[in-house]
């Protein structure tokens, strides 16, 4: 290999390094700039914060605060409490519930937010990224380990 | 790395490797998949639902591995102009559009039970239908200037710096769930939390899931094998084509003189 043919080698390495590194720059900066416009939904603190129009469409997120969910007496319609940790909103569904949604699990509720009161038209139940087996389920993580050495 | 772009090592190596991985891929991913669907536990609170991660999971990993190892193939292609590595990008693209396809579908499939809908347009969900995009977009440039003289020149190079570029959103896909509120859960993996058995994810879930990805994975690098194989095959037949038709011309160009 002549010397001109490793210098264009090398010239194209760092050219093409170079033109990368500025793409992966642009991406990230695209991506930065969407950081709240590509949110799925709103969390409750998000919410209360910056309150949307009331006639605005949007969605809520949160974990069901245990011991909140309860039954109104026509059957369909339920009021609980969705929180982010930080502040709780209460939410109204009236229709089909995912199977998934229990207290203390997340959902994310579309709908409506109206002086204090956020109205669903639909519920989805968002899975967290724990995996247990039926087994273990109730146990905590020291439990299921002490399980887990008395199986093997 | 020079010593596997001749393509004559390259044949010797993959005519073996192609069927050792093939096979052994087979077995290994429907053992992981008859143990976790079979005799795996079923989830606390999606139930058998669950099972449909051992081949979520591993289609997901391929899609994302898939182009990854485009965009690796267009480097080298364009920076050291390796005639093998324009061919391997070629021959990875159907198998990874095949496998993000298939993880679109798994996810659907487990999306209206667990969540209650097919599809949303969050982050995750939107970044990997892009990706599809992308394969079906790389495999028609790649197939409309397939036939110039070399790879890394001239327009053989634009499906190349395709490659690179769609690489952007392999992060994108990977943080979506991180960056950005989403449905999809964030990642229950992570080499820590695999290694200690503390993770987010029961052990007796992640060994059939890493068994699977394994498995899938031999799977897809015997399809990468024997689509390169396929392609270096396709080009040498059309070389000798076209050597026949150069020598027919020359003789009856020569008879033609005699007369």
């Amino acid at each position: 290999m002549t010397g001109t043919g490793l210098r264009a080698k090398h010239q194209r390495l760092v050219l093409l390094g170079v033109a990368l590194a500025v793409l992966l720059v642009a991406g990230l900066l695209a991506a930065w700039a969407l950081r709240n416009q590509a949110s799925y939904f709103y969390v409750p603190s998000e919410i209360l914060a910056k309150p949307p129009e009331a006639d605005r469409s949007v969605r809520l997120g949160g974990m069901v605060v245990r011991g909140s969910m309860k039954d109104a007496p026509d059957g369909v319609t339920v009021n609980f409490l969705v929180t982010d940790g930080k502040q709780q909103v209460p939410v109204r569904f009236a229709g089909i519930r995912p199977a998934l949604f229990v207290e203390g699990s997340g959902v994310v509720a579309e709908g409506h937010w109206t002086d204090g009161l956020f109205t669903a038209d639909n519920l989805l139940a968002k899975h967290d990224e724990k995996y247990t087996p039926r087994e273990m389920q109730g146990m905590t993580t020291d439990q299921a380990h002490k399980a887990i050495a008395e199986t093997k | 790395m020079h010593g596997f772009a001749n393509p004559a090592r390259f044949l010797r190596i993959a005519t073996w490797a192609t069927p050792l991985c093939l096979i052994a891929g087979l077995l290994i991913a429907s053992a992981a998949l008859v143990w976790g669907v079979g005799f795996g536990p079923a989830d606390a609170l999606q139930g058998d639902v669950v099972r449909i991660i051992y081949l979520h999971v591993p289609t997901a990993w391929l899609g994302m591995m898939g182009w990854s190892s485009i965009a690796i193939a267009s480097f080298v292609e364009i920076v050291w102009r390796h005639p093998l590595a324009g061919i391997a990008a070629r021959a990875a693209a159907l198998p990874g559009a095949v496998f993000t396809a298939l993880c679109l579908i798994t996810g659907s499939i487990w999306g209206r039970p667990a969540w209650g809908t097919w599809w949303v347009w969050d982050g995750r969900l939107t970044s990997m239908l892009v990706l599809l995009f992308l394969y079906f977009g790389y495999m028609a440039l790649a197939g409309a200037t397939q036939h110039d003289e070399a790879p890394g020149q001239g327009q053989g190079r634009m499906a190349a710096i395709f490659g690179l570029i769609g690489a952007v959103n392999i992060p994108i896909i990977h943080y979506s769930v991180l960056w950005w509120n989403s449905l999809h859960q964030p990642p229950s993996l992570s080499v820590s939390g695999v290694v200690t058995g503390t993770g987010p994810m029961a052990t007796s879930f992640v060994v059939p899931l890493l068994t699977s990805v394994l498995g899938f994975t031999l799977i897809y690098t015997g399809v990468v094998l024997a689509r390169m194989r396929m392609i270096l095959a396709d080009s040498q037949a059309e070389a000798r084509l076209r050597r026949k038709a150069m020598a027919a011309q020359a003789r009856s160009g020569a008879l033609a003189e005699g007369w």
